[in-house]
């Protein structure tokens, strides 16, 4: 089954996939960024958090940059992005943000949307693949 | 922590608002941060974004931080001042740090952290366009996003000090939530700063009256006390000094008719150039007719008149004038003379002052007459009127423009008014017109009571109005009670017998025909 205006709505989430099956695939995958700024021991704390949950959790099916606002405050400004440390997660939808040193693993969870049982997403249908909130 | 050890002395930047210099003695602290507080409604947003306008139009850009509204909502909201905050975007003299919280993403707090992010954008958008003025507005709206109200304090205090390390100029607007409480709602707003001023938005007698106050400026000197101000549309925030401008008044010798060459020969010899006089009198006894000879005497001097019409419409002091013999519709026609015609009540005194001054500015009269200041006297509180009245008065004879107000005493004989209690201190020169009752007549009677810096004739005199204006008579010498409301007859006899007496006890030290400037 091929729900009608998929090609459309996945180009709406910049989704580079041309099929059903690529699309899927590529939003099982998380597409996380962490602004922090420079290299206090705060940043080094969210980023070893934010490792060890991505490790845990989501079991290598993600890709993660960070940003340093003092070396690239124009990606802040565009983000509207005021508290460091703050995780953005652009995929899947939807946009969701964490703001802090991320030691709360049950928030972090809680705020990225991630279910507690991975091993079950990639056979599913994401109902995130519907442009909701569009 | 950054205070620069080589320029010891505080120096001050020139705003550019209009009259906030004057009582700021010169401008904000510069390199320094002024708190804004103020209550919802009282001019905090405009302020803010007018301290960047009046910058950017000296050839100072500036950087605009927004807690609260979208940059999208300020710049369409702020154009009905005629700020184009596109325009100044486009060409790199302003640029927006859009902080306003957005409904749509959702933010889930986990552990620790700062506003690092956002002193790192403030730093970007400062080096972008070289910004020498920053606004921040408002601080208040920084806690409501976040849970963590210590964090918040801690971040304000490194944004401030930030905003001095990079050497800009910065405002930051704060709520309160009442008039006269605490300075802001959180308390701590007014130590981020390091001078705060106070907008006052207060309801007194079903009135709106908006008060600037200066609490506090480190190290270096500002004016006292609430002084009104007023938002219009195309000025934004007009602040109206009331001290300041008395100041700076010159004082000129010489003298012009009113119009009327008995009335000046009672003066001394006429009104002075820079003079405010006060025609007080009840309905009827020839205000406006002084008046219109004042501007008469002004046209026919080749001074160009203003006439601030309260009372009565255009054609009725036009047909009014004719019956005297004046006529208004060639002054106006030669360009003499500008008839300004309006109900008292369509807007509050603070916008009367402001538009009066630019409708003075752009006329350039040398005579201005208002009928009457008792028409004005109700549309605020006592208080806005006394602050009209010296307003008024210290921009005219700062121009060196002569006045003359009308003002309407309730009682028909005698008694005063409310108007003239509360200005009599303020103008120059007061003549009074009183109704004299006389064997069954109503005759009416002149004094000039006061003359500042002047000998004037002390009498009161009988007046005729006819064809030309009026006609002085004789004064009522056998007549006492006048000013009281209560005239009562004397005697020949017994006149004569006082005024003996009188001068016996003080003509040993005075001339009987004392001459010296009244008080």
């Amino acid at each position: 089954m091929q729900p009608a205006g998929l090609s459309g709505s996945a180009r709406w989430y910049g989704i580079p996939c041309e099929t059903f099956d690529d699309a899927e695939e590529f939003l099982s995958n998380y597409i996380l960024t962490l602004y922090v700024t420079g290299t206090s021991p705060r940043t080094q704390i969210a980023i070893d958090n934010l490792n060890r949950i991505c490790a845990g959790e989501l079991d290598g099916r993600y890709e993660l940059e960070i940003v340093d606002v003092l070396k690239d405050p124009q990606r802040a400004e565009d983000e509207k992005i005021l508290a460091t440390p703050t995780l953005i997660k652009q995929l899947p939808p939807p946009l969701r943000r964490v703001i802090g040193d991320l030691s709360d693993k049950e928030k972090v969870l809680l705020g990225l949307e991630v279910r507690s049982s991975p091993s079950t997403s990639s056979s599913t249908a994401r109902p995130a693949a519907q442009p909701e909130g569009s | 922590m950054t205070k620069t050890a080589k320029n010891p002395a505080v120096t001050k930047l020139e705003t550019g608002i209009s009259s906030l210099d004057i009582i700021a003695k010169g401008g904000l602290p510069k390199n320094r941060t002024t708190l804004i507080s103020g209550t919802a409604g009282s001019g905090k947003t405009v302020f803010a974004v007018q301290f960047l306008a009046a910058g950017i139009e000296r050839g100072e850009p500036g950087v605009f931080v927004t807690f609260e509204e979208s940059a999208a909502n300020i710049r369409e909201n702020m154009h009905s001042f005629g700020w184009d905050l596109a325009k100044w975007e486009a060409e790199g003299k302003l640029t927006f740090v859009d902080a306003s919280p957005d409904p749509d993403i959702e933010t889930v707090e986990s552990g620790g952290f700062d506003l690092g992010a956002l002193v790192a954008r403030v730093q970007n958008a400062v080096k972008k366009v070289k910004a020498t003025r920053v606004s921040v507005d408002s601080l208040g709206a920084v806690f409501s996003q976040f849970s963590d109200q210590s964090m918040v304090r801690g971040e304000l205090f490194r944004i401030a000090s930030a905003l001095k390390a990079m050497g800009v100029t910065a405002v930051l607007t704060a709520e309160r939530t009442d008039d006269h409480g605490p300075i802001a709602r959180f308390g701590v707003e007014e130590f981020i700063a390091d001078n705060v001023m106070i907008l006052r938005n207060a309801l007194e007698d079903e009135t709106r009256r908006r008060t600037i106050e200066i609490l506090k400026f480190r190290g270096c000197d500002h004016q006292k006390g609430e002084y009104p101000f007023t938002i219009i549309p195309n000025g934004g925030v007009i602040v109206i000094p009331l001290s300041a401008m008395q100041l700076s008044m010159k004082s000129s010798t010489e003298r012009i008719s009113s119009g009327n060459p008995e009335l000046d020969e009672m003066c001394g010899g006429g009104l002075f150039r820079d003079s405010v006089t006060l025609v007080s009198g009840a309905t009827g006894t020839g205000k406006t007719l002084t008046m219109s000879q004042f501007l008469q005497g002004g046209a026919a001097a080749g001074e160009k008149c203003l006439l601030l019409a309260f009372e009565e419409s255009r054609d009725q002091l036009v047909r009014n004038a004719t019956g005297w013999g004046f006529d208004f519709e060639k002054m106006e026609k030669d360009g003499m003379l500008r008839v300004v015609c309006d109900y008292p009540d369509v807007s509050g005194l603070e916008d009367w002052l402001v538009t009066i001054q630019g409708i003075i500015n752009d006329f350039k009269p040398r005579r201005v007459a208002l009928d009457s200041l008792s028409a004005l006297e109700n549309v605020g509180t006592v208080k806005a009127f006394r602050e009209f009245v010296i307003g008024l008065t210290s921009f005219i004879k700062h121009q060196e423009i002569t006045g003359l107000f009308t003002s309407t005493t309730g009682s028909l004989m005698g008694g005063d008014s409310i108007t003239e209690s509360h200005i009599s201190t303020l103008t120059d020169s007061i003549i009074l017109l009183r109704y004299v009752e006389m064997f069954g007549e109503m005759k009416r009677g002149l004094t000039v009571l006061k003359m500042r810096g002047s000998a004037h004739d002390k009498a009161i005199r009988e007046f005729t109005i006819g064809k030309g204006g009026m006609q002085m008579g004789r004064p009522f010498r056998n007549v006492t009670g006048i000013l009281s409301g209560a005239p009562m007859h004397i005697s020949p006899g017994d006149v004569e017998r006082v005024w003996t007496q009188y001068d016996k006890d003080v003509g040993d030290r005075r001339k009987p025909s004392d001459q010296r400037p009244a008080s």
